[in-house]
């Protein structure tokens, strides 16, 4: 058959067969679980089950089935209701302490050899499966007030070392800078030099000069703000996914939304107050000299006689540490942590900056303390409120972690760095804390959602139905008004269904109700190319075709017209998946995904089957 | 089946001074309509708070209206969303006076806690499904997301179609355009049904569906072009609706089918996305038809400007 080559019939088998095969964990739903992984080095074991099974016999919510997976050291307990789930976390997690993280998740019951090849179920939306949704705003002006209040300082600091005597530094109006005073123009051109060759993120321009006083303004220049602005973001969604681990959500969306917003996405969870709790804590550090030698901390930790002049703190991994009461230096002090290299020898390393005051305090205490241990205390705090007879109790919550404890090689003041980490990314996560801690980074949350495990439910549930009489109804009526060829084009219909999915499994494209409307609108749409192509058919067979000609120039003729119905609205739906906000780039991505596969299973498949099926007879009529 | 007669050759171009006419009018009466009506804008661009919440058994809206009034909570949006068991209030912080000392997200949960409070207190079998608050300057930037977005799928659809075809029919398929978006805002002034992110993202969608159809015409117009050996414009465009007509139609019913399903069983999360999708399909299958070609014919498109430029192009030159 010359109309259509052999390699084609092979590539739409393939293809189909794929689609198949990756839509296909779509249909095995997730069951309620959850999820136990150890803090600190608390082991997950068989003794671990054996002790969470003894929990759930007792609050009387047996488990369907409890797995222990030693590699990634997490327990898993599934459950037949989300009543069952919830109850059973409840229990767990007033029974297990803190040394477990006690989360809610949602098991896959996809088989294992089609997880083998990576074939997955669509993650579902916050408005399939209920859970809160934050949107997060940095407060761009409070970033400029810190910024420009830090310069200030320094500026104030340099001229001083660099003994240029000026009247004043102050701050302008937010966003305008810094502006000194200086005596004479002579001093003005030195500080200005000064200022520029230390701090070339700064724009140094002369102001009015009246009498003796000279005035010289120095503003942050846009790209740095935006510079800022990015890395509060960004170490913001690092210190959120630190702490949302905490909260017991076992797959958080954290992410970035536009320049300056972040969305946080917690399945399952539905006390708003309690998940505010955890992100919107505030973290600080201190720097404190390290006191004692490691055994001594490991006896002190054991027989709890700790020093007198002393306090014991853990680290990440649970290893004890003896500091001493004094603080050398608070992270509000600190104005850079940057991860890197050194220079010397390679290593990773995390180079770090003081403002004057801790530059002075950090000099002093380096001076008399060369070769012994510093320390970096992580502390975050948060407020608990509670219902004591009626009444909101509000109680802080402070955690304290060591996350750097290093010898203090030789005396060092405003500039230094920790040398020797293990990795680059040990490194910047250690940076990342460092700044996490140095100033509460203003962050407001602009948007907030709570939806119902019910009403989740009951979204999946219409979405799914108008899917099925959508695709039910089209069918129905491209048969009857194309007969033999509508049935061909409703079996292009159905696998575009298919595929569809399959695509949007495997780039793992967050299922949402819009996508669900993005779908039904595809199916609906999909059918176009086939009323084209019939459409033609009957032309060409009224104009005096004969029938394998008439499929010939049909789909000749209509496949140009296809092509570019199909392009302008790819560019439509290009535009949506811009829109950036997520629902609508769902609804955008699903129309795209949709339109591409629907020119394959509209134009090849049915051009395929139609083939087969007429291919090689002589043939009076069609069925069209 | 066939439900048109394949021969007809109804004269759509003779009734162009009446269609674009009446094209024209409801441009003008639906900027009118935005511009006195405005949009009902909804939660996702005005901010504040939304409270859903569901009735073990039937109520009436005003009761519901009147519970929110007696506990002190001013100008409540109530709507039922599909039936009458399940409503949607909508308020902004500062009309509940408990939460006057309270800011932003604070003031929002309180809002929102002094809903279901206050409709407890008339009827305790009601039950809260969700709730979401919006900060009013994220709004704000959704809604010149959005323009910028319609703007971009404009400009981008006419270059396309600009060096595809010509320049005239990349004017047509502009002007058309905006009749269909404008007149599909229109009834949105004009029914003051919530206007929000998804009916956004629909009239995106119907920007799409409708250039989709026009091609199909004008491809149609740049074929019989250039096969005809001396038909006057007229004819042709004539000839390329009548020819093009059924599966117009065919093809906006089966759209129209699948968003019918949408809007009746989809639930109320897609219902703005349905009822807009209906309305782009009827007005954009109506200006394919009666719009659309009537501007080629006045832009004076012609045979010679349709020719393939084989030196440029040797794509077109094998087409037909």
């Amino acid at each position: 058959m010359s109309d259509f080559p052999r390699w084609k019939y092979a590539l739409v088998v393939i293809v189909l067969l794929l689609g198949i095969v990756y839509a296909l964990p779509n249909v095995f739903p997730p069951q309620p679980a959850v999820q136990i992984s150890g803090n600190r080095g608390a082991t997950v074991d068989a003794a671990l089950k054996t002790k969470v099974q003894d929990i759930l016999a007792t609050a009387k919510t047996p488990a369907s089935a409890i797995d222990v997976d030693a590699k990634t050291s997490r327990l898993l307990a599934r459950f037949a209701t989300a009543d069952a789930q919830t109850k059973a976390s409840d229990a767990l997690r007033t029974t297990l302490g803190e040394s477990y993280t006690v989360a809610l998740n949602q098991a896959s019951t996809v088989p294992g050899w089609l997880q083998s090849i990576n074939a997955f179920s669509m993650p579902l939306g916050l408005d399939l499966q209920g859970g809160v949704h934050f949107l997060m705003e940095v407060d761009q002006g409070a970033v400029v007030d810190a910024q420009e209040t830090r310069y200030a300082d320094d500026i104030r600091a340099l001229l001083r070392e660099k003994k240029v005597s000026y009247d004043a530094v102050n701050r302008n109006a937010r966003g305008q800078g810094v502006s000194v005073v200086l005596r004479t123009d002579a001093d003005r051109q030195s500080a200005a030099t000064l200022i520029a060759t230390d701090y070339p993120e700064l724009t140094v321009a002369d102001g009015t000069a009246t009498g003796n006083r000279f005035i010289l303004n120095a503003v942050i220049k846009p790209a740095k703000l935006r510079e800022l602005s990015q890395s509060m973001i960004t170490q913001n969604l690092t210190t959120l996914r630190q702490r949302v681990n905490a909260l017991g959500v076992s797959e958080p969306l954290i992410q970035q939304q536009g320049a300056n917003q972040i969305v946080v996405e917690l399945a399952g969870v539905q006390d708003t107050a309690e998940a505010k709790k955890i992100i919107g804590a505030v973290a600080t550090l201190q720097y404190r000299a390290g006191l004692y030698t490691p055994q001594q901390a490991a006896d002190a930790a054991r027989s709890g006689s700790v020093p007198p002049d002393a306090k014991l703190y853990y680290g990440r991994e649970g290893r004890p540490y003896l500091l001493s009461k004094t603080i050398i230096a608070t992270g509000d002090e600190l104005t850079s942590a940057v991860s890197g290299r050194d220079q010397q020898n390679g290593t990773p390393n995390v180079s770090v900056s003081l403002n004057s005051a801790g530059a002075r305090k950090m000099q002093d205490f380096t001076n008399g303390n060369v070769g012994k241990p510093m320390a970096v205390l992580y502390i975050t705090r948060t407020t608990e409120t509670k219902m004591v007879d009626g009444k909101e109790v509000k109680t802080p919550k402070i955690t304290e972690e060591v996350i750097n404890y290093a010898n203090i090689s030789s005396p060092f003041g405003k500039q230094f760095s920790t040398n020797g980490l293990p990795s680059d990314s040990e490194a910047s996560e250690l940076a990342l804390l460092l700044r996490g801690g140095s100033l509460a980074v203003p962050i407001d949350i602009v948007g907030e959602s709570v939806i119902g495990p019910s009403l989740g439910a009951d979204n999946i549930d219409k979405g799914f139905k108008a899917v099925m009489l959508g695709l039910g109804l089209v069918l129905v009526a491209a048969a009857i008004y194309y007969k033999l060829f509508g049935l061909v084009a409703d079996i292009a219909l159905f696998f575009n269904l298919v595929l569809l999915i399959a695509v949007m499994s495997m780039i793992h494209v967050t299922l949402t109700m819009p996508g669900i409307a993005g779908i039904v609108l595809t199916l609906g749409m999909a059918i176009d190319a086939n009323v084209l192509i019939c459409e033609r058919i009957r032309e060409e067979l009224r104009n005096g075709s004969s029938p394998l000609a008439a499929i010939r120039t049909g789909y000749d003729k209509a496949w140009a017209t296809i092509l570019d119905a199909n392009v302008t609205h790819l560019l439509a739906a290009l535009g949506l998946m811009t829109m950036g906000s997520g629902p609508i780039k769902g609804f955008g991505v699903t129309l795209f995904i949709g339109i591409l596969t629907s020119m394959f299973t509209s134009v090849t498949v049915t051009h395929a089957i139609t083939a087969l099926i007429h291919g090689g007879r002589k043939l009076k009529t069609l069925s069209v | 089946m066939e439900i048109f007669n394949h021969n007809s050759n109804f004269n759509f171009l003779g009734l162009r001074r009446f269609s674009i006419g009446l094209a024209i009018l409801l441009m003008i009466g639906s900027i009118g309509l935005i511009l006195t009506k405005g949009f009902n804008y909804g939660q996702d661009f005005v901010g504040g708070v939304a409270v859903e919440v569901e009735y073990q058994s039937p109520i009436d809206p005003a009761d519901v209206r009147s519970a929110l009034e007696k506990s002190g909570l001013e100008n409540p949006l109530v709507q039922a969303v599909g039936g009458t068991r399940d409503f949607t209030i909508r308020m902004q912080p500062k009309d509940d006076k408990n939460s006057v000392a309270l800011t932003g997200d604070e003031a929002a949960a309180k809002v929102a806690g002094d809903v279901v409070a206050a409709l407890k207190v008339t009827r305790p079998d009601v039950i809260q499904k969700s709730r979401s608050f919006v900060g009013p300057q994220v709004g704000e930037e959704l809604r010149s997301d959005g323009v910028v977005a319609v703007a971009f799928v404009i400009i981008g659809i006419m270059g396309y179609l600009w060096l595809r075809f010509e320049w005239r029919f990349a004017v047509a398929a502009l002007a058309t355009e905006i009749h269909d978006v404008l007149v599909t805002l229109g009834i949105f002034a004009i029914t003051q049904r919530d206007f929000d992110l998804t009916v956004l993202a629909s009239v995106l969608a119907v920007v799409g569906y409708s250039i989709n159809d026009k091609v199909v015409v004008f491809d149609r117009v740049r074929e019989l072009f250039r096969a005809s050996r001396n038909a006057t414009p007229e004819e042709v465009l004539n000839r390329s609706i009548n020819s093009t007509l059924s599966r117009t139609i065919i093809t906006s019913l089966f759209t129209g089918i699948t968003m019918a399903a949408l809007f009746f069983i989809g639930g109320p999360v897609v219902h703005g996305f349905a009822i807009t999708m209906l309305i782009g399909i009827l007005v954009g299958t109506l200006s394919s038809i009666f719009v659309a070609s009537p501007i080629l014919l006045w832009l004076g498109v012609s045979k010679k400007d349709l020719m393939p430029r084989s030196k440029e192009d040797p794509e077109l030159e094998r087409r037909p």
